[in-house]
């Protein structure tokens, strides 16, 4: 009986041994390398996997970095700088400093400054609008208002502001990861730099008709005068095809230009509130 | 009867202008006449400002392989070439017309007589046709000559003439036929010879049973061109449908109808290449169905391009009270008009009135799987798949389910009882689709 025993314990233990030892020099064969400061990185990552960086994923940016061995064009929005600086650690590098972006919705037309013309009843798509016809409004390079942008966001960030029927970034949640960038058929959103202590200046507006036709159809529209780019000290602002576009990467937000506008089309957020009353020239603050 | 295979529907026919004769529109005081009025390429401006011009003279001129001429339907001067709305109210440059009398340019023959010899051969028939700025009056505005110019590994064997008018309401190909036939069977000789081909087969539904009876009368005397009644469905006219109605061939999947020896033409077309080969005369005009319910009488009428929405309403004495929408073309495939002051174009075939009620979309409600938009679908796609396909944005696989074969004829929209935007979706779907190939094709 003990014998029984005693052999199948030994007749297992040698199996065991042969099997290890095939299997070691298997591994050993067919070992595949794998940095492992990847796994270390990408779970520095946030793992959002929102494509923000314009990698895959979040795994796709950590290997990416470990195997070029740089940061130079690689950054992760949604982590933002103490992310990268972190990372840089890891990975002994300088961290590349890049300032905080947001997402920008450059249309004021909505409810409030527009006349509607015609009534839209087909889908809640803003790319089947774009398609079809211009805009309730008028306006051929303005937001149709339907959300596409809204069901883009992955971070909560954006939302269809009822009374004027544009959208609104939440600059808390908003990480700019570009997703309402490409959803928008119209390019109306756009990346900008966040600015000190949150404050930017941008023309809200992106319609490039003449100044009596943008007037018509939307009365917050910019009309190309002109006027803030003469005000302008930093020389950021270029009027082309009509319209004024500032460039963030030269205004300082001194503010000049918000005071100058005739029509209210340039946006001054986080402000102290007393300079905008004062003119009362933009009744509605849409970020 | 014949009739294509798959699917299709067969809405409330309400062709209520048939009984009306083709009457001459006047000329308006001003007109807008785009510059580009055709698919491909844009034209380029001939003329400028100030300058006075002569119904026919070329105002803008085809640079490219697939684009068109366009030659001023008025005589008068040009106040500016400047940016004008169209129907859907996006912006393109035209030339503004202040319209002066009707003074016609020198070699353009004006008269009723009917001209019966052909003197031209095919080459020179194909190079008229280009310098005419004929476009494919069918809709899509597709330069003619193009089509004309078959591969040389292709032939062609049938020529066919679409007159099936399977949308409802449109009946200016109808009167058409009973009133220009004559003009059509010359146009379709002068295209028989310009295609090398001996056959010519003209499809008509049913539900133009005077139509049949005239053309079919009067085609007796030229040899190989035949009168084919088929039965009443929609999408009949659609180039593929037609094809397998008359001949019973099928078109392949992304090919075009060349590949199984057929060019398809609309009658509208073949009166225009009349026209523009036997006596010299440009695409300058095309008749339109002014209808609706409740419009007081419907009319067909021969507008000259470029004449203001507006003013034809004024015409026709106004819209009626209850109207929710205008429609550009037929009420299954036409486009709502977004603004009044937009001028027509080659291609308008149609200004359709949709009442206030009748104007207003069906409340969508959950999918029944009941699978009417598979059975009505002409192309024999899953609209409802390509639909949810679309609202989760997976358009590889939306264009693995053939989402490109897709006609948009709107059978799928039409035959759902839930209400669902089908066809809204599969046409982002498409869109997305044709973004993804060009990126493809650029790698």
């Amino acid at each position: 009986m003990i014998d029984t025993v005693i052999y199948a314990i030994l007749a297992l233990s040698v199996i065991g041994a042969i099997s290890a030892l095939i299997l070691y020099f298997v591994a050993q064969k067919f070992k595949v390398y794998e940095d492992p400061r990847i796994d270390i990185v990408a779970d520095k990552l946030p793992g959002a996997n929102c494509g923000g960086c314009g990698f895959a994923g979040c795994r796709a940016l950590a290997e990416s970095i470990v195997k070029s061995e740089s940061l130079e064009g690689k950054f992760c929005p949604v982590g933002g700088a103490s992310t990268m600086a972190d990372i840089a650690q890891v990975m002994g590098l300088e961290a590349v400093a890049s300032d905080p972006m947001i997402a920008v919705v450059r249309c004021n037309g909505g409810k409030c400054n527009t006349t509607k013309k015609v009534s839209y009843q087909g889908v809640d798509n803003c790319l089947y609008a774009h398609m079809t016809f211009v805009s309730e409004g008028g306006c051929a390079n303005g937001c149709l208002g339907l959300g596409s942008c809204v069901k883009a966001c992955k971070f909560d960030a954006l939302k269809i502001n009822e009374e004027t029927g544009l959208p609104e970034v939440n600059q808390d949640k908003c990480v700019a990861c570009g997703a309402c960038v490409k959803a928008c058929p119209r390019n109306v959103i756009e990346l900008r730099k966040k600015g000190k202590n949150d404050r930017r200046v941008f023309v809200c507006c992106i319609n490039q008709d003449k100044g009596t036709v943008a007037k018509s159809n939307c009365k917050a529209a910019c009309i190309g005068c002109g006027k803030c780019a003469k005000v302008c000290p930093f020389e950021a602002i270029v009027v082309q095809n009509n319209l004024a576009y500032i460039d963030f990467t030269k205004c300082k937000s001194c503010g000049k230009c918000v005071e100058e506008c005739p029509t209210g089309a340039i946006h001054a957020v986080n402000f102290p509130k007393k300079k905008i009353v004062e003119k009362e020239k933009t009744p509605e603050i849409t970020i | 009867m014949n009739t294509f295979r798959l699917g299709g529907v067969h809405p409330e026919e309400n062709k209520l202008a048939s009984k009306s004769n083709i009457e001459k529109l006047p000329l308006p005081d001003k007109a807008v006449v785009f510059v580009s009025q055709h698919l491909g390429a844009p034209s380029v401006p001939v003329v400028q400002k100030g300058d006075k011009v002569k119904v026919g003279q070329l105002l803008a001129k085809a640079e490219a392989f697939i684009c068109a001429n366009t030659h001023s339907p008025y005589s008068g001067t040009i106040t500016k070439i400047d940016l004008a709305t169209d129907f859907n109210g996006y912006k393109k440059p035209a030339f503004y017309i202040d319209v002066e009398g009707d003074e016609w340019e020198e070699g353009i023959d004006t008269s009723d007589s009917i001209v019966r010899e052909i003197t031209l051969d095919s080459k020179q028939i194909v190079e008229r046709i280009k310098d005419r700025g004929v476009v494919g009056l069918g809709g899509a505005a597709f330069p003619t000559h193009v089509k004309y110019m078959i591969p040389q590994d292709k032939k062609a064997e049938y020529l066919i003439i679409n007159a099936v008018e399977c949308e409802p309401y449109l009946t200016s190909d109808n009167r058409v036929l009973l009133e220009k036939a004559e003009e059509v069977l010359i146009g379709i000789e002068v295209m028989k010879r310009a295609l090398g081909v001996a056959c010519a087969l003209i499809g008509i539904e049913n539900n133009k049973p005077e139509a049949i009876s005239h053309m079919s009368e009067l085609a007796k005397n030229y040899k190989g061109t035949k009168v084919v009644a088929l039965k009443t469905k929609y999408p009949q006219g659609a180039e593929k449908q037609l094809i397998y109605a008359l001949t019973g061939r099928e078109v392949p999947s992304g090919k075009l109808p060349i590949e199984v020896g057929c060019v398809v033409n609309n009658v509208g077309t073949a009166l225009a290449i009349y026209y523009a080969v036997q006596k010299n005369m440009p695409l300058i005009d095309n008749i339109l169905t002014f209808t609706g319910k409740s419009v007081k009488r419907n009319r067909n009428l021969q507008v000259r391009v470029g004449t203001p929405l507006q003013y034809i309403i004024d015409y026709c004495g106004g819209l009626p009270e209850d109207t929710g929408k205008l429609v550009n073309g037929g009420p299954m495939m036409g486009k709502a008009i977004v603004d009044l002051n937009a001028p027509t174009v080659k291609t308008t075939s149609s200004i359709l009135v949709i009442s206030q009620k009748e104007s207003m979309r069906k409340e969508e409600t959950n999918c029944l799987r009941c699978g009417k938009c598979v059975s009505a679908c002409p192309m024999g796609l899953e609209p409802i798949l390509l639909f949810n396909l679309a609202k989760q944005d997976r358009w590889e696989e939306a264009e693995k389910e053939c989402a490109m074969d897709c006609i948009e004829c709107g059978c799928c929209l039409f035959s759902c009882p839930a209400g669902k935007p089908l066809l809204d979706l599969i046409r982002v779907a498409k869109n997305k689709i044709g973004v993804i190939r060009r990126l493809r094709s650029q790698r």
